[in-house]
């Protein structure tokens, strides 16, 4: 048996011989995401960064087949040389953690998605099938390769975010977009938490058609080489529309301040920026909170947990991605935290970033009631009865 | 008719009829039917070939009423079939001689509207059109848009999620959709998301929609709302040769045009439309295109003048672009009517639905003219060109004998071509009981077990809508133990339920 599958077989076959030894592994793509979920105990690794290649791209069709382990980086390299992307941006986990952006398979089971989640969608929304083996040694497939597909249950998308608890993808297909021809950033300077909400709730609800709304208050700003808070819009499309949509949009925010505007490399970086949570992820001893409440809330989840304990927040997604850096004693202001999640109408707080010691300890993923936990352990049971597949990473979750 | 096998009828459920209807009545005293008249409106869905009148109906109008019904029927093995506007093409809402048919049309309140938060909260039986109506004095829409949206319902889009022409810009449901409340069959009230975006953990939304009324019952759902664009213009293109429309279709995308429709019509389809509505499509073409362009007013200027180059550089016949939004409207009019339209012409037509990979609709609608002599029915075909979701409306009459069972066959033969070609059986219609015993076609028994193994996670006595989607109900527990092949189990020293 090989802990090193270099294809679907292999992995079935390490699965099958988990499962009779009743050893449970824990999955490895590049490790990027490592880092979150409760420490492993001594399972095997199960590394998938050798199951590796583009099985199809067809530009035409806007669709890519890829096995699990291949590298994100390798994947929009291939898009980008044919004005093609992964339309949802996955997330580098470089400025967090050192690492990187990780494998396709990683990226998907976790959905990662980046600001332009708002107007594209998540990474679940962009893949239309998965081959994977799940806990039971079986192969299995779901979706297919086209776009419009209600045939059975969506368990492609299912198993997104499912964190490898259920299944280990061996092949995902995903579904590619053209480029933009061009992008720019519409940046107001000065404004405080929740008037920037505001205004991002403005440009949001017109047609300036906006793919990527961040506000960086001013620590986050100067980190990201700002010179005061910055609220941001981000504008893509072809040249002459994004050109008279920032116009109009800058006539539109008047009342929240001057419009300045960004483009080119300047522009690209900072959404590099804000997609990675580059801007609070210094200093590296810090805790982070990533934290999804509806748009006008995210001000006030911070500003509650800021009243009860040192916290710095920034905003992505018109104000419903909070990114927030805690100090990462006692509980890291896990209680804190949920307690405001819960308070502005509910959502999900996740900490991506903690020491081992704080991740023994609490919850890692938004615990869930009690009904909803039941059926995600039922669907567990089915999927991975033997309780082989990570079985550490989402524990405590109830 | 061949119609498809239901799990067998249980007498002894039949005779408690009205046990049943007494004990529903207890918890919904003014919303039980269970008198033949009253039953006939709910016997089929918009798939009127089957019919089947139900055990009794219940039209809850709160949420406690939903959860003690199906507490109840859990309770007492009773088969609930829930059911929204009752459009659906592939018989999902089909109810069962010896089940409950839940009728969550009472559920009709439009909760909350959140422009700041771009989402409305609406009950599942709001239609999908109200949605749009209840927001649009904003300037805002929701986006997806099944031809049936006057009639369907939210909660039935959610169950099949539901597609249309806009859905290749905007996304399916599954794509709008932020949050449900969710009934189980045990009683249990759930919710999955909300107002933020993304689950935590297993994405269990992403199998309510499409879940075609087989995990839950939907008592509330909230959608994402849109600004409308400012412009949506038209674009009208005909050609000589189908080919030449799918490459005009494939040289757009990939000049980076994602339109918002993109819709193609063949020679019969346009000429049944033009019968009915004569807007002026041009009726020697055999492919006709519609794509429609929206956005900023210089964006759609832009991107018109690249369309019509590239319609012009695949030698298109003719190429008119609308002028005034009445215009565009008669551009949409037949393809909108084209079910009507081929109503007319054949005393009955046959909706196909399967999804192919864009560039195979050449060979895929040669092989149906093939199909088409050897069936001996006629076939007209409205495409959504953009995404590859064709739908073939085969043309029979019922009362000849033996012309349903030819069109079923023929429509069988069409979706496996579709699977064939490396597409799938449904792109937007739903399994139902229509499509159900062609699963093997396009997903292995391991396939379909993994999937029925969701359905054991959220109704293990399958209860909720059974006999449709899966061709074969095993029983949970023997799930594990059935995947032997070629006679042996792949890994038979591993330890099975
Ligand atoms: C003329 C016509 C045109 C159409 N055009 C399109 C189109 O363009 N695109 C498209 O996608 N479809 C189209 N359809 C199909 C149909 O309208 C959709 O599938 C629609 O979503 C069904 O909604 P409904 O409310 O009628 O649901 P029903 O037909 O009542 O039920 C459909 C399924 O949903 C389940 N269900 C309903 N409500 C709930 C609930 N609250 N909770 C759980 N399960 C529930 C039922 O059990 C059933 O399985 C068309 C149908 C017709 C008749």
């Amino acid at each position: 048996m090989t802990l090193t599958p270099s294809s679907t077989a292999d992995v079935q076959a390490a699965v099958a011989e988990a499962v009779a030894a009743r050893a449970p592994l824990v999955l490895r793509g590049h490790g990027s995401k490592a880092g979150i979920g409760r420490p492993d105990g001594n399972e095997k690794p199960l590394f998938l960064a050798g199951l590796t290649g583009v099985t199809l791209y067809e530009p035409e069709e806007l669709v890519l087949s890829a096995r699990a382990g291949t590298p994100i980086a390798e994947i929009e390299a291939l898009l980008d040389a044919r004005g093609q992307e992964l339309a949802f941006e996955p997330m580098s986990f470089h400025a967090l953690a050192g690492t990187g952006q990780g494998t396709l398979g990683g990226a998907m089971m976790t959905n990662q998605s980046g600001p332009r989640r708002i107007k594209m969608g998540a990474a679940r929304d962009h893949v239309l099938g998965v081959e994977a083996v799940s806990g039971r040694a079986e192969i299995f497939k779901a979706g297919g390769r086209v776009v419009k597909n209600v045939t059975g249950y969506d368990l492609a998308k299912g198993l997104c975010g499912s964190w490898g608890t259920l299944a280990v993808a061996t092949e995902v297909t995903v579904k590619v977009l053209p480029k933009a021809e061009t992008a720019a950033t519409l940046m107001l300077l000065g404004l405080p938490s929740a008037r920037a909400v505001a205004a991002l709730s403005a440009a949001l609800g017109s047609p300036a058609d906006v793919s990527g709304a961040a506000h960086l208050p001013l620590d986050a700003a100067a980190r990201a080489g700002l010179p005061g808070p910055a609220t941001l819009m981000r504008l893509e499309g072809f040249e002459p529309s994004v050109a008279a949509r920032f116009e109009r949009l800058a006539v539109l925010l008047a009342p929240f301040g001057a419009a300045e505007r960004l483009a080119g490399e300047a522009s690209a970086a900072l959404w590099r920026a804000v997609r990675d949570a580059a801007p609070i992820a210094e200093p590296a001893a810090r805790a982070i909170w990533r934290i999804s409440v509806a748009p006008t809330a995210g001000p006030t989840v911070a500003a509650t947990v800021a009243a009860g304990r040192e916290a710095e927040a920034f905003y992505d997604w018109g104000g419903g991605l909070v990114w927030l850096a805690t100090d990462p004693v006692d509980d890291g202001g896990a209680a804190l935290i949920r307690g405001a999640v819960a308070a502005a109408g509910g959502g999900h707080a996740t900490l991506v970033r903690g020491p081992a010691a704080l991740r023994e300890t609490i919850p890692v993923f938004q615990p869930q009631p009690a009904a909803l936990a039941a059926l995600g352990r039922r669907l567990k049971a089915e999927f991975d009865p033997y309780a082989i597949l990570n079985p550490a990473r989402m524990a405590g979750d109830a | 008719m061949s119609h498809p096998e239901m799990p067998p009828v249980d007498e002894a459920v039949i005779a408690r009829r009205g046990e049943i209807a007494a004990a529903l009545r207890r918890i919904v005293p003014k919303g039980v039917i269970d008198n033949a008249v009253g039953l006939k409106p709910y016997e089929s869905d918009g798939l009127t070939a089957y019919k089947t009148p139900p055990l009794v109906v219940v039209l809850p109008e709160t949420v406690a009423e939903v959860s003690a019904v199906l507490a109840w029927c859990h309770e007492n093995d009773v088969k609930v079939v829930p059911r929204g506007a009752g459009t659906s093409l592939s018989g999902g809402a089909l109810p069962l001689a010896d089940g409950v048919l839940l009728s969550m049309m009472k559920f009709n309140r439009v909760k909350e509207i959140d422009f700041d938060n771009r989402v409305a909260v609406v009950e599942p039986g709001v239609t999908n059109l109200g949605i749009t109506r209840a927001v649009e004095h904003a300037g805002f829409y929701y986006a997806p848009d099944p031809s049936s949206q006057i009639a369907c319902s939210i909660g039935g889009n959610v169950a099949e999620n539901s597609g249309g022409v806009h859905c290749l810009k905007y996304g399916l449901t599954t794509n709008n959709v932020l949050g449900v409340e969710l009934v189980l069959i045990t009683g249990e009230v759930v919710r999955l998301g909300g107002k933020h975006l993304d689950s935590e953990g297993v994405d269990l939304l992403a199998l309510i929609v499409g879940s075609e009324g087989l995990l839950g019952v939907v008592t509330e759902v909230t959608v994402r709302i849109l600004r409308a664009p400012e412009t949506a213009r038209a674009v009208l293109v005909a050609f000589s040769s189908s080919e030449a429309a799918g490459e005009c279709v494939a040289d757009i995308i990939a000049a980076g045009i994602i339109p918002g429709g993109m819709e193609m019509m063949d020679n019969p389809a346009i000429n049944a439309a033009e019968d009915f509505v004569n807007v002026g499509y041009p009726r020697d073409a055999e492919a006709l295109l519609i794509v429609e362009l929206d956005g900023p007013d210089v964006e759609v200027d832009h991107l018109l003048s690249r369309v019509e180059a590239i319609a012009r550089g695949r030698g298109a016949m003719e190429c008119r672009v609308s002028t005034s939004d009445a215009e565009r409207m008669a551009f949409w009019a037949g393809r909108k009517a084209a079910f009507p339209a081929v109503g007319r012409i054949s005393p009955d037509y046959y909706c196909m639905d399967g999804t192919i990979p864009r560039k195979q609709l050449p060979r895929v609608l040669a092989r149906m003219r093939e199909l088409s002599v050897e069936h001996g029915l006629r076939v007209a075909n409205v495409f959504h060109a953009g995404d590859g979701n064709l739908h073939p409306l085969i043309l029979y009459d019922a009362n000849v004998p033996g012309e349903l069972d030819r069109a079923e066959a023929f429509g069988a033969d069409i979706l496996r071509l579709c699977v064939e070609v490396g597409g799938v059986l449904t792109g937007e219609h739903g399994v139902g009981i229509e499509k159900r015993d062609l699963m093997p076609t396009m997903f292995s028994d391991i396939d379909l077990a993994h999937q029925i193994r969701v359905k054991c996670a959220f109704d293990d006595k399958h209860l909720l809508n059974p006999g449709k989607v899966f061709p074969e109900l095993h029983r949970c527990a023997e799930l594990g133990r059935m995947h032997v092949s070629g006679g042996k189990l792949p890994f038979p020293d591993i330890p099975r339920f």
